[in-house]
């Protein structure tokens, strides 16, 4: 059966997405150019819908301590916000990490640093991947680079947030938040059942029944041994994380004697600027993390086997070069092109800039 | 104690004075003798068992001294970040809105770091009770100012006492929900006495009995003493408590039906 | 088939609207479509403009320097985009309010009084269908049953009584769209 096509913008679609993934709650605060996502929601009423909880929180402080809150019932619960608004939720981030807890936030990047633009950007990547707020510890980051892959990752965003009790975190743009394109829509999948609730998260705070002991939802551990196993164990999930759950996707790399590495709205530019090249002779592919953290190594490790130079293209000034070249040891020529601030780089210009950086340079 | 020394005679149904409430853990209490924790703790415990609830409560421990309160009452809790309580709270009654759902939090984590949680979640009118420890002071960092240090109050951030010019008022931040519309029952009590122990444990009864009937917000301000970080005895911190913070935090219902007490 | 364009006019004259219109109308043959609003600020009254592709293949970058067609409904857009149709490409544009008319011999130009003719037949309010429709007279990349059908979808049920005026603008802009300089094939 055909699925139904809709035309939704990047943001329209993660709410959309919410209630057809069987979201039992959003708590959110209005920051453009993310707003579309609690308007959204508020307008289609998801309560009469499948019963999903919405609520307009008083700050981005309240809505991740709310996310905490639900998150530890074992609820299916999310928040999204733009980048000023996702550093006020750092602390809470760190509390859920540490306290091994699934839940979605949804980072819709402008400009900064500060009060910034609200146009696109891509320069909180190093907040998104390194952890953000206090302590060690990581955040599932994926990168949407299509208004479909919006509504597809806030499913696939929940499975992996589930599987590993670890908070996921969908780092997009307001590009893709505000652009619109073609969405296939799947069938709504029910809410889980209270039944489903204990059975898939045992370890929730539902309420303490005769015969079993009181679960406790904590990031506290006094004892620094204790709090030191408690560690181990989480970096114990990262190394499981980072073997088995890199997400890619690659173009032209198959006689590609350059490459670009780029992520969300970047690697649609330089999917343009790969045409522009190529119809000059230049032979360049490119690959694009869906995965931000656990980060590909080795298909990065595999791309830099093969290629003359490596241009890495971000909205920012030059973050994710950093893991490239980690990982590449200085075995290939890694350079980096950016704009930042709210400027989205040209095609043209990211062409040029493999001509001037990577093969003249 | 050696169980060959005890009269097996006396232990019967009948001569029981008191039995630990079976919502409290056998784990030992980190609160300093003479604390209002640990008597609220048990309070909260036995209104539980009495209104037979422990499968249908889910409780929020604070930043504060109170911040392992999960050891102590045998229900599923969650420790929250400092002052994020009622935010928790929202979450887990709407999603669950069958359940019984309480804060308990001290005065910097309510009355300062959260005010706004506590006043935005006061005025939408949440259906959770928040029992809320007032000592006056920062417990668990070691005796600091706290918003609801009295003025003239020694602490180690108001060595020379507060000084109102210099460090603002004490703040009533009770009074403050009390006039919110979400509020419904919002009361200020003590445990430093046997009769206002009872006073309290009824007033934390009636504050989970009304969650039943999703009427708002039910808040229950209970003062304590905090003597290691007054630097008194229990008994000094008890009497400077009656002399000095009832008359500024007058003890008695501030709110009952949704409608403000007169004075 | 890939076919870029760029819409631009006031903010209020339908622009975004019209985009998503066309977008909507590309999805009902199967086709991939992306609408990239300028956003922000300079919406509230000020110049707005859409960049909308139709593609038979994945649309790469969604936001682009040049274009294959420019529509222009303002003064302040015909300086920023006239200089960015491709060559070979259209320019499409509504003279009302236009003191500099475009100059290049590279691009076919085409002028539809979309304004003046909204206000004699009276649908100011879709005056942008009109303009869709002399559009899709020049480059007919939808067809007119996947106009309607793009209408339905992106217009709230509560509008839906004012489809048939919309395809009344539409029909019209088909008719009343004039050449200005059309290249040799």
């Amino acid at each position: 059966m055909k699925k139904e096509l809709r035309l939704m913008k990047g943001n329209e679609a993660i709410a959309e997405a919410a209630i057809r993934a069987g979201c039992d709650g959003y708590f959110g605060y209005p920051i453009t150019p993310q707003s579309e996502v609690l308007e959204y929601l508020m307008a289609e009423k998801p309560h009469e819908r499948t019963g999903m909880v919405v609520l307009q929180a008083e700050s981005e402080v309240a809505s991740i301590n709310m996310v905490y809150g639900g998150a530890a019932c074992g609820k299916k619960v999310m928040t999204s916000s733009s980048s000023p608004g996702i550093s006020l939720m750092q602390e809470g981030l760190s509390y859920i990490a540490g306290a091994e807890l699934p839940c979605l936030v949804v980072n819709v990047v402008r400009g900064g640093p500060g009060l910034g633009t609200i146009q696109p950007s891509q320069s909180d990547y190093f907040q998104a991947v390194k952890g953000g707020g206090h302590g060690d510890y990581k955040l599932i980051v994926l990168a949407p680079s299509s208004v479909q892959e919006m509504y597809d990752f806030v499913g696939l965003a929940f499975e992996l947030a589930f599987k590993y009790r670890n908070p996921a975190m969908i780092l997009s743009d307001g590009a893709i938040g505000q652009m619109m394109e073609k969405v296939e829509l799947d069938d709504p999948r029910p809410r889980w059942t209270d039944e489903e609730i204990v059975r898939i998260s045992p370890w929730a705070t539902t309420g303490k029944p005769a015969g079993r002991e009181r679960n406790i939802i904590t990031s506290l551990e006094l004892d620094p041994a204790k709090q030191e196993k408690l560690n181990l164990k989480l970096q114990e999930k990262y190394r499981k994380l980072e073997k088995e759950e890199q997400r890619f996707e690659k173009f032209f790399c198959d006689d590609a004697e350059y490459a670009f590495m780029a992520f969300g709205t970047s690697s649609r530019i330089c999917l343009k600027a790969i045409q522009l090249a190529r119809a000059k002779g230049i032979r360049v592919g490119m690959l694009r993390p869906i995965t931000l953290y656990p980060f590909p190594v080795d298909a990065v490790k595999e791309m830099a086997g093969k290629v003359r130079g490596i241009l890495v293209v971000e909205m920012n000034a030059g973050q994710m070069i950093e893991d490239v070249r980690m990982i590449v040891e200085g075995k290939v020529k890694v350079e980096h092109y950016g704009r930042f601030g709210g400027i989205i780089p040209s095609p043209e210009e990211v062409e040029l800039a493999l001509e001037q950086i990577i093969i003249g340079g | 104690m050696e169980t060959g020394t005890v009269n097996s005679d006396i232990i019967r149904e009948e001569n029981l004075v008191y039995r630990k409430s079976r919502v409290l853990t056998d784990n030992i209490m980190h609160y300093c003798p003479g604390c209002g924790h640990g008597t609220t703790h048990r309070i909260i415990a036995e209104v539980i068992e009495e209104l037979d609830i422990q499968e249908e409560v889910i409780g929020i421990a604070p930043v504060g001294c109170s911040v392992l309160a999960y050891n102590y009452l045998d229900i599923d809790m969650q420790e929250a970040a400092h002052g994020r309580a009622p935010a928790l709270a929202t979450a887990i009654k709407r999603l669950m809105p069958s359940k019984y759902v309480f804060t308990y939090q001290g005065d910097g984590d309510l009355a300062a770091i959260g005010t706004s949680e506590t006043i935005h979640s006061a005025n939408r009118g949440e259906n959770i009770t928040i029992v809320f420890i007032n000592n006056g002071i920062y417990g668990m960092t070691g005796g600091q100012m706290a918003p609801t240090t009295l003025e003239g109050m020694k602490s180690s951030t108001s060595p020379y006492g507060r000084e109102v010019s210099l460090m603002g008022h004490p703040l009533k931040i009770t009074d403050l929900v009390a006039r919110l519309p979400g509020s419904y029952f919002v009361t200020r009590q003590a445990v430093h006495t046997p009769a206002n122990v009872r006073k309290t444990k009824k007033a934390i009864r009636t504050a989970f009995e009304l969650q039943r009937e999703k009427k708002g917000m039910t808040f229950v301000e209970v003062l304590s003493n905090c003597n290691s970080g007054w630097k008194m005895t229990p008994v000094q911190a008890n009497k400077w408590m009656v002399e000095n913070m009832f008359p500024f935090f007058p003890l008695g219902d501030i709110k009952v039906n949704g409608e403000l007490v007169s004075k | 088939m890939t076919e870029e364009i760029i819409i631009a006019g006031f903010g209020g004259q339908g622009v975004l609207s019209m985009g998503k219109i066309l977008a909507y109308s590309g999805i009902m043959q199967d086709q991939e479509v992306s609408w990239m609003p300028s956003y922000g600020p300079e919406m509230r009254g000020g110049t707005a403009n859409v960049t909308v592709i139709l593609s038979d293949e994945r649309i790469s970058s969604p936001i682009l320097t040049s274009y294959d067609t420019a529509i222009i409904l303002n003064q302040q857009s015909m300086d920023k985009f006239e200089p960015t149709v491709k060559p070979g490409g259209l320019l499409l544009y509504d003279p009302n309010g236009i003191l500099r008319h475009p100059e290049r011999k590279d691009i076919n130009i085409y002028r539809i009084n979309a304004n003046q003719e909204a206000v004699r037949i009276g649908l100011t309010k879709i005056f942008n269908m009109i303009v869709l429709g002399g559009f899709l007279s020049i480059k007919p990349l939808v067809k007119f049953e996947n106009v309607i059908l793009g209408l339905k979808k992106s217009l709230p049920d509560r509008y839906h009584h004012l489809i048939p005026d919309n395809e009344k603008a539409i029909r019209r802009g088909f008719e009343i769209v004039e050449p200005v300089n059309v290249l040799n094939r």
